[in-house]
């Protein structure tokens, strides 16, 4: 077993989608977030959407790290990376990512010592390897991706090593959630849960959406058996009137978590008071910052930062397109002044954003677009 | 950015209690165990790697569990098929319901 081919099997997609179109009949309409950008980019790359009938429509969460970042977060990260005997690491995804003042990779262009690391623990290394030089970490990334930066740290101060700093920026994927079921416009009837959220969290911090929303939601994995799977114990839920949270990703995710991975980020995170997200404005308790107790490992405390704030153009309606009220085509921008390689609004900027994900997936079969923008 | 892959673990030493080779499709990669202490894997476990950590271990059980349920699924509907086409009137609402999935 791989625990990649058998979740892609033809016979079974087939007969999953046939049990999907048997349930969702033709007398309603659902109208199913994704929650994760990772289930965003399957959806389009496994083309899963041209198995659904067209009663089911998938709407495109908040769930991409990179798209959600105010981009003056970039610039303030990058600021530091102008500092003498700086090395500026950040994971590859961050790299072609704009902030007023060009990317990360343009800034490496101009002589900043930028670098790709594939993991916090690679920083850390290359710290070790420069003790001449400051090495600071561009940490981004949900609960997924908070543990592996505590525990980082937690090793940093443990050795004492003191050239090494992370600029954080991890969010938390709850408040967002809440943020968008408060939303007067929200449309949404269940959700396809994170996955590797969830391998952190667990199943329980999503019952409040099930119980005091009434709205189904099914913790998802990623290959496209996973999520067809997800969908069609959504429309079970719906059909017989039940709303629970369900784990269909039981071979990876717990219902409690991962305890160890909690407890590496209490001890090094505490809570936000606010936190700016790219579409979707301020939102409370939404985003961890680095304790007291890690001060001196935090860059935010270290450096100067300048704390720019960049507005999105007004034309871009990503948060429209977050909350489900619009599909990435039905935007002004998409596709004209705002594609991948010029990103104006956050969605278009990593592959994993809807209107990226639509733009190079769907939106180039052209014969498509017509009759997208006929159902507008 | 939230992506994680399955690596199937080939080695481990007592020099790296914290550390195990991990190979995914052919390549082998030293991977961070820090954040499964609490539940450590052992030699030849599968488990879900991201950003250079191993983030949970992978249950063969409940994979096997998984593709066996979506096997079903295909199965029933073909028995559902049958029985509905037994054209038998004195019990229409339950074949109704068992249709509607309810």
């Amino acid at each position: 077993m791989r625990f990649v081919d058998e979740f892609r099997d033809p016979g079974i997609i087939t007969r999953t989608a046939e049990e999907i179109r048997r349930l969702a009949g033709a007398t309603r309409h659902y109208r199913f977030m994704e929650v994760c950008g990772g289930h965003t980019h399957a959806i389009y790359r496994f083309g899963l959407k041209d198995l659904l009938p067209d009663n089911i429509e998938l709407v495109h969460g908040p769930g991409c790290p990179v798209c959600v970042l105010p981009m003056g977060r970039i610039d303030d990260g990058l600021s530091m990376s102008l500092q003498p005997d700086t090395i500026f690491t950040a994971f590859g995804d961050m790299m072609r990512v704009p902030g007023a003042n060009g990317t990360p990779l343009e800034y490496k262009a101009r002589g900043a010592d930028v670098r790709i690391v594939y993991s916090p623990t690679d920083a850390l290394k290359l710290a070790r390897q420069n003790p001449s030089k400051h090495v600071m970490f561009f940490a981004i990334g949900f609960e997924t991706t908070a543990p592996s930066t505590a525990l980082t740290l937690m090793r940093a101060k443990a050795e004492g090593l003191r050239n090494f700093s992370v600029f954080c920026n991890h969010v938390t994927i709850i408040p967002a959630m809440r943020a968008i079921l408060d939303s007067p416009d929200m449309r949404i009837d269940a959700f396809i849960g994170p996955g590797h959220v969830s391998t952190v969290i667990g199943c329980r911090p999503y019952e409040w959406i099930a119980r005091d929303q009434r709205k189904p939601i099914v913790c998802s994995g990623f290959e496209p058996l996973d999520i067809l799977q997800s969908i069609v114990m959504l429309l079970r839920q719906m059909n017989e009137g039940r709303s629970v949270v369900e784990n269909q990703y039981k071979r990876v995710v717990p219902w409690e978590g991962n305890r160890a991975a909690l407890r590496a980020m209490s001890e090094v995170f505490q809570l936000r008071p606010y936190f700016e997200w790219r579409g979707l404005g301020f939102i409370s308790q939404s985003a961890l910052r680095i304790r007291d107790s890690f001060a001196e490992w935090d860059a935010e405390r270290r450096f100067q930062v300048p704390g720019i704030r960049v507005t999105d153009p007004k034309a871009a309606q990503c948060g429209e397109v977050l909350k489900g009220v619009l599909k990435p085509a039905q935007c002004k921008l998409f596709g004209r002044e705002c594609t991948p390689e010029h990103p104006v609004g956050a969605l278009m900027v990593s592959s994993e954003g809807s209107c990226a994900a639509y733009h190079n997936y769907q939106f180039l079969k052209s014969s498509m677009v017509p009759e997208i923008h006929a159902a507008v | 950015m939230c992506l994680a892959i399955p690596g199937k673990i080939v080695e481990m030493s007592p020099d790296h209690f914290d550390s195990a080779l991990v190979e995914v499709v052919g390549v082998r990669r030293r991977i961070d165990l820090g954040l499964l202490s609490e539940n450590p894997p052992k030699l030849g476990d599968w488990v879900l790697i991201h950003v250079g950590f191993a983030m949970s271990k992978i249950s063969e059980e409940e994979a096997l569990d998984q593709i066996r349920t979506l096997t079903m699924l295909g199965e029933q509907q073909a028995a559902m098929e049958e029985v509905c086409g037994y054209a038998s009137d004195d019990l229409p609402d339950q074949v109704e319901n068992a249709r509607k999935g309810t």
